[in-house]
C-alpha cells in the first residue's frame, strides 16, 4: 500500500470517529437535558406541597447550575472544537470569563442586601416581608404619570 | 478537526505563522463571541439582580405551562424542552456541516446546512407561539380591589403573590420587571437566533455556487458554525435562568 493511500484511509478513519464523537455528545447533552427537566418538575412538586423544603428547592436548584456548566463545556469543547485549539487560545477565551465569578457573587449579593433593606426599611424596623410589591396598578395606556 | 498539530515547544512567536494555529478571522469570531457572552453574561445578571431583591417572583412553572394544540392543559417545561431540543439538534447538524466542510464534501455540507437552517426556523417559530401565547392571555388579577384581566407584557406581570378574594385564590400583581427581562433577553437571543439563520443560509447559497470549493477550504462555514454553536450556547443559560430556576 501506497503512502497516499494509507493517508486517505487514516483520514477516512478519523471522520467516522469523529462523527461518532458529535453523536455522543449530542446524546450526553440531551440526557442532561432530561435530568435538568427532572430537576425542574420535581421542584415544582416540591412547590405544590403542604410545606415546601426550602432548603431542598436551593439545592436542586445548586444541581441544574452544575449540570448548566457541563453541558456549556461540552459544546464549547466538542462542537466549537475549543478542546482542540492550542493551550494558549483556549486561555485567552477563558481567563476573561472568570470576571463572571465576581459579577456574580458581587451583583447577586447586592440585589438580596437591597431586599433587606427593603423589608427593614434600612434597618429601622424588623424584618418583615412586605407583601405586596407593586400595590400600584400599571400605567394605564395614554395616561401620564 | 484536530487543527492543533503544532507541537508544544516551537517558536510560535518568533513571527512569520499565527501564534494560535488559527486564522485571523476565526481568531476575532472567537473574540467577538467573548464579547457577546458578556452582553448576555451582563443582562442575564442584572435580571438575577432583580430577582434577588424581590419577595416574590413567579414560578416558571406555573408560567411555561401550555403546549401549542393542548388548550389549558398544565404541562410545565414541556414546551421549553422541545425549543431546547430543536436548538441541540440544530447544532449537531451545523457541526456535521462544518465535518463535510473538511471533507471537501459539497453535497454534504449543502445537506447538514440546509437542516440547520430548519432547525433555526422551528426554534423562532416556537418563539413567536410562546410569546403571542403570554401576550395575548388573561389572566384574573386582583388590581384595587377589582378583577381584572392581564396578559404578560412589559408593563403588566400577573404572576404575582395568590390572595384570598371572596373565597378564591386570585393572583395580585407581580413584579414589573419579569416582563422586561423575559422579553428582553429571550429577544435578544431571538435576535441571534434570527441572524444566525440568515448568515446560514448565505453559507448555504455560497456552497451552491461552489465558491468554497473554489477557494480550497470551507472554513467560513466553520465560522459561521462557531457562532450558531453559540446561540445554542446561550440558549443553556437563558433556558436555565427563566424556566428552570
Amino acid at each position: 500500500m501506497s503512502h497516499a493511500t494509507t493517508a486517505v484511509l487514516q483520514h477516512e478513519h478519523d471522520g467516522k470517529a469523529q462523527v461518532k464523537k458529535i453523536w455522543r455528545t449530542f446524546w450526553l447533552l440531551l440526557f442532561i437535558t432530561m435530568a435538568e427537566l427532572g430537576i425542574g418538575l420535581t421542584i415544582y412538586t416540591i412547590h405544590k406541597g403542604e410545606h415546601p423544603n426550602h432548603m431542598l428547592v436551593l439545592m436542586f436548584k445548586g444541581l441544574v447550575c452544575i449540570l448548566t456548566l457541563a453541558k456549556a463545556f461540552y459544546i464549547v469543547s466538542i462542537f466549537m472544537h475549543l478542546g482542540d485549539e492550542i493551550r494558549n487560545l483556549i486561555m485567552t477565551i477563558i481567563v476573561p470569563l472568570m470576571l463572571f465569578i465576581w459579577f456574580l457573587a458581587a451583583f447577586l449579593w447586592d440585589g438580596n442586601s437591597w431586599k433587606n433593606l427593603k423589608n427593614t426599611d434600612a434597618g429601622s424596623r424588623p424584618y418583615i416581608e412586605k407583601v405586596q410589591d407593586h400595590p400600584l396598578p400599571a400605567k394605564e395606556k395614554g395616561k401620564k404619570d | 478537526m484536530a487543527t492543533a498539530t503544532v507541537q508544544q515547544g516551537t517558536k510560535l512567536w518568533s513571527g512569520g505563522k499565527s501564534p494560535f494555529n488559527v486564522s485571523y478571522g476565526k481568531l476575532m469570531m472567537w473574540y467577538f463571541l467573548m464579547s457577546d457572552a458578556f452582553t448576555f453574561g451582563a443582562f442575564l445578571i442584572s435580571y438575577g439582580t432583580i430577582r434577588f431583591s424581590q419577595n416574590f417572583w413567579a414560578d416558571p412553572n406555573h408560567v411555561f405551562n401550555a403546549f401549542p394544540g393542548f388548550g389549558h392543559a398544565n404541562l410545565p417545561l414541556a414546551f421549553v424542552s422541545l425549543m431546547t431540543f430543536i436548538l441541540i439538534l440544530s447544532s449537531v447538524t451545523m457541526v456535521l456541516a462544518v465535518h463535510e466542510g473538511h471533507n471537501m464534501n459539497r453535497k454534504g455540507v449543502e445537506k447538514w446546512l440546509f437542516f440547520t437552517i430548519l432547525g433555526g426556523l422551528a426554534f423562532l417559530g416556537c418563539q413567536a407561539w410562546e410569546w403571542t401565547h403570554l401576550i395575548t392571555g388573561d389572566h384574573a388579577v386582583l388590581v384595587d380591589g377589582t378583577l381584572q384581566h392581564w396578559g404578560t407584557t412589559v408593563s403588566h406581570n400577573p404572576w404575582g403573590r395568590e390572595v384570598d378574594f371572596n373565597g378564591q385564590e386570585v393572583a395580585t400583581p407581580g413584579p414589573i420587571a419579569f416582563g422586561g427581562y423575559f422579553f428582553g433577553i429571550t429577544g435578544f437571543h431571538g435576535f441571534h437566533v434570527f441572524s444566525g439563520v440568515i448568515i446560514n443560509t448565505v453559507m448555504l447559497i455560497k456552497t451552491r455556487l461552489g465558491h468554497f470549493n473554489e477557494r480550497g477550504h470551507y472554513e467560513m462555514v466553520e465560522k459561521a458554525g462557531l457562532y450558531w454553536h453559540f446561540v445554542d450556547l446561550v440558549w443553556v443559560f437563558v433556558f436555565l435562568c427563566f424556566y428552570l430556576i
